[in-house]
């Protein structure tokens, strides 16, 4: 009824190619962003910020730079863990080496860094492809939690082996450290959410991502059209590990404050994450985020319900939500290989008719 | 002979042990990816499903007990009964035969001409599935395997090596007899794609899947047939691994090192999957013993990975491999 493209005329090409044309569309965005930046820091508490909102957050980022590796570019990659846990390795060397440096710009580096290392993981993609580049991307997961676990520069030489963030300030307010403010961690956090989707849609939307599509679809036909695939490749690999690393670094440094590799950036880290980018929907940025939420809820509502109301003992909770994801993750790729994003698009097209369907 | 070269040549047999082990799982992948091209992640995961069915058949488990007591509040843990090996291991073979035709009638049957990327994940699935299943199904408590395997250190090779060198090797019986086993198995297997009808049907398959059915082959009997295989070599390779080690959910991730060995040796090659098994076994284990004090041990993590990635960029099709021929 008022979702309609009709009587909202685009007077310029700026206007014209916008993320969002439709006005309803952009109006929701924007209420969207109100509630996320103004409300929801005045009524968040502790429980809501731990056990919902920052996974949710840190992992959206995650998945929006799996995203452009795996949806755009077409290199499936199975390293995720360890790209993360570089970006948290650098912010904590980072933090510790620079005191003085606000942790904004820690986060930012450590992203910068985590690009360089999946560059240089990411060069045999220019030789192999497919699942034998997939299952090469598990070398650079493998080696790099066995370099953080056992090279003692990197966590400081603590006895315990574990890297624990320090306490930092944003403007005054505490970010990081055992003392910190709900909605300040819930803050911080969505400021780089909100940064790196605004920076990940346009760059798929622009030159960068068509090259990068080209690239997915077929590597051949896009290097007869001109498309570097050199540059195409290692620019996903590049882009896709900057996002993986700052959300890493905010992993662990506002998040969990601290870590202990093996565990927290282990291979299941790196399938989590992919589960995110299929359930969500390949070549997403909306499905980045519906992927994240939607694995982020299920086990707090699997916990919730099953736990809490039916009394179940928690180890069965588990194994049942791991037979939920495989499920899913099958049924997905069978019925909806763009998934929740795919579903998104239809129920849209759908309103734009309703409620008269000619 | 100095120590230290004596040691080394330990570490090699043991190391050449491993490497069986690791080409018995490897085996799996290459039957199910010769066959079908699906590339199976989910085999390691088998071997732990299969190490986990047949330990709760010979101790009469009762299925999904967990579950079913926490639904009705129940106390049922076992059967009074406890089945022989081989009876166990005949009635789990069943279960993987199941196994196998269910997964190509719910899965693999609605994925036909997909890319080999969306099969890979859609395996990738199927193995989280089956590790919460399998769990379920059995519990996830860590259980000895026994079926009557030898174990324990050779005491011949011990004092035949000590007579010659003044040292004896420990070699474990477990891995001469998994040896032994991997040997057989693999002569059976290329005897039956060989020789057989079947085997030779399954060939058909592998190399064109549409022509094998114009003349015939019924592409639905062989997957089934493969997956079934596949669970049979996942059936051994979980006995092997589950009475070393234990059943527990750590089984499932040497799929994970049959993965470099692949890479090694090629995914369509049965020898290349030994001879891949054995240079990882062998390169890992003599890695660690050199290097691994140097850099800070558990090497044997990562090396077979970086291994097989430094292999892959300068002959991306793996030691046995076909080659990758691009056509536009």
């Amino acid at each position: 009824m008022f979702y309609r493209e009709a009587g909202d005329f685009k007077t310029s090409y700026k206007a014209d190619s916008q993320t969002f044309p439709i006005k309803f569309d952009r109006y929701r965005y924007y209420v969207v962003l109100f509630v996320a930046f103004a409300l929801i820091p005045l009524v968040i508490n502790d429980y809501w910020v731990n056990a919902i909102f920052m996974p949710f957050l840190i992992y959206s980022i995650a998945a929006i730079g799996l995203n452009i590796l795996v949806g755009y570019c077409g290199q499936v990659s199975l390293g995720t863990g360890g790209f993360m846990a570089v970006g948290a390795y650098a912010v904590y060397k980072l933090m510790t080496a620079f005191p003085e440096v606000n942790i904004f710009f820690h986060v930012i580096l450590a992203g910068g860094i985590t690009a360089f290392v999946g560059v240089l993981f990411g060069l045999p993609s220019l030789r192999i492809k497919g699942f034998y580049l997939a299952v090469a991307t598990l070398a650079a997961q493998f080696f790099l939690v066995w370099l953080f676990n056992r090279v003692p520069w990197f966590y400081n030489y603590s006895a315990s082996g574990q890297i624990s963030a320090p306490e930092r300030t944003v403007f005054g307010v505490e970010v990081t450290g055992a003392n910190t403010d709900a909605w300040a961690t819930y803050l911080f956090c969505l400021v780089f959410t909100f940064v790196c989707a605004l920076i990940a849609r346009n760059l798929t939307r622009g030159a960068q991502g068509r090259k990068w599509m080209a690239i997915r679809d077929m590597d051949i036909a896009a290097e007869i059209i001109g498309v570097d695939p050199l540059k195409a490749k290692l620019s996903a690999f590049a882009v896709s590990s900057f996002f993986v690393g700052i959300s890493g670094a905010l992993f662990f440094a506002v998040y969990l404050g601290a870590v202990e590799v093996g565990e927290v950036f282990g291979i299941n880290k790196s399938f989590l994450v992919l589960f995110m980018v299929i359930i969500g929907g390949l070549g997403s940025i909306f499905g980045s985020f519906a992927g994240a939420a939607f694995l982020v809820l299920l086990p707090v509502f699997l916990k919730n319900a099953l736990v809490g109301g039916l009394g179940w003992p928690t180890d069965l909770a588990a194994h049942l939500e791991f037979m939920i994801v495989g499920a899913l993750i099958i049924v997905f790729l069978i019925a909806e290989p763009h998934g929740l994003a795919q579903l998104w698009r239809v129920a849209k097209e759908k309103l734009r008719l309703w409620p008269f369907p000619h | 002979m100095p120590d230290q070269l004596i040691f080394a040549m330990e570490v090699t047999l043991n190391g050449l042990m491993a490497g069986v082990l690791y080409a018995l799982v490897a085996l799996g992948f290459v039957l199910i990816y010769k066959a079908s091209g699906i590339f199976n992640y989910a085999q390691g995961v088998m071997a732990l499903f299969a190490a986990l069915t047949l330990v709760g058949i010979m101790e009469g488990q009762v299925p999904f007990s967990h579950l079913i007591n926490a639904i009705f509040g129940t106390d049922l843990h076992h059967f009074n009964w406890s089945v022989p090996a081989l009876g166990a291991i005949l009635l789990t073979m069943a279960v993987m035969v199941f196994l196998a035709w269910a997964v190509n009638k719910i899965i693999f049957r609605h994925l036909v001409n997909q890319e080999p990327i969306i099969l890979f994940m859609a395996t990738i699935g199927l193995a989280y599935f089956m590790e919460g299943f399998g769990d379920m199904m059995w519990g996830s408590d860590i259980k000895k395997l026994d079926v009557g395997l030898p174990q324990g250190l050779n005491s011949m090779i011990d004092e035949t090596t000590y007579g010659l060198l003044g040292y004896g090797f420990f070699i474990d019986n477990l891995d001469l007899v998994a040896t032994v086993i991997a040997i057989l198995l693999v002569s059976v297997l290329v005897m039956f794609s060989q020789y057989t009808k079947q085997g030779r049907a399954m060939r058909a398959v592998a190399d064109d899947h549409q022509a094998a059915l114009s003349v015939g082959v019924s592409l639905n009997f062989i997957w089934v047939m493969v997956w079934s295989l596949a669970g049979f070599v996942a059936l051994v390779a979980g006995i092997m691994w589950g009475t070393k080690s234990g059943v527990q959910f750590s089984l499932s991730l040497i799929a994970l090192k049959a993965l470099p060995v692949l890479m090694l040796g090629g995914f369509t090659s049965i020898p290349g999957a030994i001879v891949g098994g054995l240079i990882i076994g062998v390169g890992e284990k003599l890695f660690e013993f050199l290097m691994g004090p140097i850099v800070g041990g558990a090497t044997e993590n990562w090396f077979a990975y970086v291994l097989a990635l430094i292999f892959l960029v300068f002959r991306p099709q793996g030691l046995f491999g076909e080659k990758i021929i691009e056509r536009v």
